[in-house]
């Protein structure tokens, strides 16, 4: 008997900070006004696409102790943002990278209240750990969380959140205007959470929004990523390089869930990949030759090494070989607040790796980074990528893909006239929403009450 | 002849159904929409139909209550209330001209996610933007963030030697709140962003700055995330009624809501925030004081105190508030409120009592009166808040001369 044919999810990354825009392109725009926004969401939303994502970063990158100055910089609040892009799209999910560390439940449980009341239902929440001291002098609270603590602020915040989220029914407003009766409860939305991160109590003062609870999401691909995304969310956002890493991960996490009492379709998994269109596939690969060029200069080169090198490195040549010299172990010092530095956790390996491949290859180290720092990208004509994507979900490497195009804010045209037709030809992606929320665009069943609460699980799981 | 005034600013505060605690019951009102974007849209675009300078969107961080310490049981007025600065951006790309001003609380929040959020406010409607500081005092808000201790005062130990500490520790927190704001406006030059494809710098750093800001509660470093805004620094805006808000006001604020209940109350007030306003080095800058009213406005004589009355038997209790409440038609309220410009108020925040009834009767009744009297403007003349407050763009206190 043959598997069922997978819908394809699609959602739409609005590029950030990053060396992924080319701004030198004459076709990019601003990547701060709202008309950005706009046309990149009402794109999204005529292609049919689940939702638009935003991330985040709450400190400017530094390297060598000097703001980074090569790439994007800087980038609007991702609520404010999100809720503007209700009043001009109708579908569109707008789904959101919040940090746990650096803000405080009662805060972002109504921030994301409200965005799912004024897009009725189309909130998410993508939820991120951070610890840092550099972070953290932008906030009242500084550097005061330890590194170990991290995941365990997390899991206590989102089930801080859930228990707000849950502290209305939805059924005590009333508003009946004949007996005067506005709320059937007197003291609605009360809450108490006691946890070793969070002391607080009292009632929530935003009544149950559409979805309940926004969809959550979680990124990253570590052990506690894996097991905190199968504990608690609704779909889990990666970075897998191929079909193979990708089943690998997609078979782990899905595996995952069942000890929280979870069905596998309960979580999707949507990595985070990039496109290039042609009109031949050997057009398409030439073009994202010069675009890989484009993103990671002599000098972008340089920079990405030193991160990992953590050193300076700007007397080497970008087109020469590798340095001899080993990266620096131990504090970071070289390059601070951007997620890359973190996910080198073993720099000598690492490292070795990479001169391995440069000699193999004969790399320089421009070559070198342009062939480590590709993610999952998806070349060739339309036929060709729209093929692949559907090869990758039915091959069980995805659910999805997250799509950040290399433009902004225009990126994604092409992509929503010419490839979304052919996967709906194939009969992979809707042509039209089924639903109002994105809960029903990922076809997630409505929020589950928080009183057996996943992340309360995990934590008792994790505390035993 | 005598100079023709200067123009009136008229701006309403909006709240909930209205500031009334039996607004809700009345005919026209639209409980059940509180929580809608389709219900806050209507407000805006009807006070931007009558061309007003901005509204203001209430706020708090715990449910609405009569009592300090916590909710009061009743189950006859509305609660709940959804976060005002989203409020705000969820009707900005849906107005083109009026100042959008939401309330932040910032006793229980983190200046350097609501200096970027309002900074974004002012990039979705493009040059709109403004922020009502308001600080927390009330018992229940306090243990929802878990934070810091509660409150050591009640309100009606404000005057006790403790309540005044408290109310300076308080306002002197939100003075250092603002200043970081602004700092953080600041923090990028306005032609930071450089795009220089010869040298591959997308940014020159020599025009973001970090604001090291230390204060005695908290310290930002700095630079803001988010370049600075259409209006170089949204519009900051605070209520006030008595000295710690006074100075709060003039330190720091654009624009002051006062509650004066006649003219010589008035010229008390004024005199007491010019005089701060000096004494903080700011004499010579624009600080607008606008005077708050609560509003019932029916144009047949007689018809709004009828309203009054059938709200408060409705509430069961006469209403009283720390604004003056009118009652009467819009050339009744036109003659008050030019009475208030001639004592010196730049102009006037009304709380329409029952929306979105009295809001209407602001747009299509006060203001035709106010314009056949050559007091207010027929036409928005300018595209920012700022502008039409005729405040001028600040300076970046960071560039180079």
């Amino acid at each position: 008997m043959s598997k069922p044919v997978k819908q394809i999810h699609l959602a739409a990354h609005f590029p950030g900070v990053n060396n992924s825009t080319v701004w030198s392109d004459p076709a990019a725009g601003s990547q701060i006004d709202f008309s950005s926004f706009v046309h990149l969401a009402r794109t999204a939303e005529r292609a049919k696409f689940d939702f638009l994502f935003l991330a985040e970063g709450l400190r400017l990158r530094e390297q060598n102790g000097e703001i980074y100055d090569l790439d994007v910089v800087g980038r609007p609040d991702t609520f404010t943002v999100l809720t503007a892009l209700a009043a001009v799209t109708d579908k569109l999910g707008l789904a959101g990278t919040i940090n746990s560390t650096f803000n405080e439940p009662y805060e972002v449980a109504r921030q994301f209240a409200t965005l799912d009341h004024l897009s009725a239902g189309r909130a998410a929440w993508n939820v991120v750990t951070s610890w840092d001291e550099f972070t953290g002098q932008n906030f009242r609270r500084g550097g005061f969380l330890a590194q170990e603590d991290r995941y365990l602020r997390a899991r206590q915040f989102l089930a801080a959140t859930w228990e707000l989220f849950d502290s209305w029914r939805g059924d005590e407003i009333t508003a009946d205007q004949d007996t005067g009766v506005f709320l059937t409860d007197p003291a609605p939305g009360r809450f108490d959470h006691h946890v070793d991160q969070f002391d607080i109590s009292g009632h929530f003062n935003v009544p149950r929004s559409p979805q309940g609870r926004p969809v959550i999401f979680q990124a990253g691909d570590s052990e506690e990523g894996r097991e905190f995304a199968a504990s608690g969310a609704d779909a889990i956002f990666t970075r897998h390089g191929t079909l193979e890493d990708g089943q690998a991960f997609y078979a782990d996490v899905k595996r995952r869930l069942a000890r929280y009492g979870r069905a596998p379709d309960e979580l999707k998994i949507l990595p985070g990949v990039t496109f290039v269109l042609g009109d031949t596939d050997a057009d398409a690969r030439e073009k994202a030759d010069v675009i890989r060029h484009q993103q990671v200069s002599g000098p972008t080169a340089i920079k990405l090494l030193e991160q990992l090198w953590n050193r300076d490195l700007s007397a080497y040549d970008p087109d020469g070989p590798l340095p001899d010299v080993d990266p620096l172990v131990g504090e970071n010092t070289v390059a601070r607040g951007r997620a890359s530095v973190r996910m080198h956790r073993d720099p000598t390996a690492t490292a070795a790796r990479w001169r391995a491949l440069a000699e193999e290859k004969h790399l320089s180290i421009r070559e070198l980074i342009i062939a480590v720092t590709g993610r999952q990208s998806f070349i060739g004509t339309p036929a060709t990528v729209a093929d692949a994507l559907d090869h990758f979900v039915q091959s069980d490497a995805s659910d999805g893909f997250i799509l950040t195009p290399h433009l902004t804010p225009g990126g994604l045209d092409d992509f929503a006239d010419t490839v979304v037709p052919l996967l709906q030809e194939k009969g992979v992606f809707r042509t039209e929403y089924e639903g109002d929320t994105l809960r029903e665009h990922l076809g997630l069943g409505a929020a589950r009450a928080v009183r057996d609460d996943r992340a309360g699980a995990a934590d008792r799981k994790a505390a035993s | 002849m005598p100079s023709a005034p200067s123009p009136l600013h008229l701006a309403v505060a909006l709240d909930a159904a209205g500031w009334h605690p039996a607004a809700w019951r009345e005919p026209g009102a639209r409980p059940r929409e509180l929580f809608t974007a389709r219900y806050w849209t209507d407000l805006v675009t009807e006070a931007e139909r009558g061309l007003l300078d901005f509204v203001t969107i209430e706020d708090s961080l715990s449910l609405q209550s009569s009592s300090f310490a916590g909710p009061d049981g009743r189950t006859d007025q509305v609660r709940g209330r959804l976060d005002a600065l989203l409020v705000a951006a969820r009707v900005a790309p849906l107005t083109r001209h009026i100042g959008l001003i939401p309330t932040a609380v910032v006793t229980h929040t983190e200046p350097f996610h609501v200096s970027k959020a309002v900074a974004t406010l002012d990039f979705v409607s493009t040059g709109r933007a403004g922020v009502q500081v308001k600080v927390s005092g009330r018992a229940d808000e306090a243990p929802h963030f878990g934070r810091r201790p509660a409150i050591r005062f009640r309100p009606d130990e404000l005057d006790s030697p403790a309540g005044l500490a408290a109310l300076k520790e308080l306002f002197d927190e939100a003075g250092d709140y603002v200043e970081v704001l602004r700092r953080l406006w600041d923090s990028w030059e306005d032609d930071a962003e450089i795009r220089d494809a010869a040298t591959g710098r997308f940014i020159d750093r020599d025009k973001l700055h970090y604001i090291d800001f230390t204060g005695e509660r908290f310290s930002v470093k700095g630079p803001s995330i988010t370049p600075r805004p259409p209006q170089g620094q949204p519009v900051v805006t605070a209520l006030a009624h008595r000295e710690e808000p006074f100075r709060l006001v003039a330190a720091s604020a654009d624009v002051g809501f006062v509650t004066p209940q006649d003219t010589a109350d008035t010229r008390a007030i004024l005199a007491r925030i010019r005089a701060a306003q000096a004494t903080a080095g700011r004499a010579d800058e624009t600080v607008h004081v606008f005077g708050d009213l609560v509003v019932l406005l029916d144009d047949e004589p007689g018809a709004a105190a009828d309203r009054r009355a059938r709200l408060e038997e409705r509430a069961g209790a006469p209403y009283t508030s720390d604004a003056r409440v009118f009652a009467g038609t819009p050339a009744e309220l036109a003659d008050l409120l030019l009475e208030g410009q001639e004592a010196g108020l730049t102009g006037f925040r009304l709380r329409p009592a029952v929306l979105p009834h009295d809001l209407e009767r602001i747009t299509r009744g006060l203001v035709p009166e106010l314009q056949r009297r050559g007091a207010f403007r027929t036409a928005y003349e300018a595209a920012t808040l700022r502008g039409l407050l005729g405040l001028p763009r600040p300076a970046n206190r960071y560039a180079a001369l």
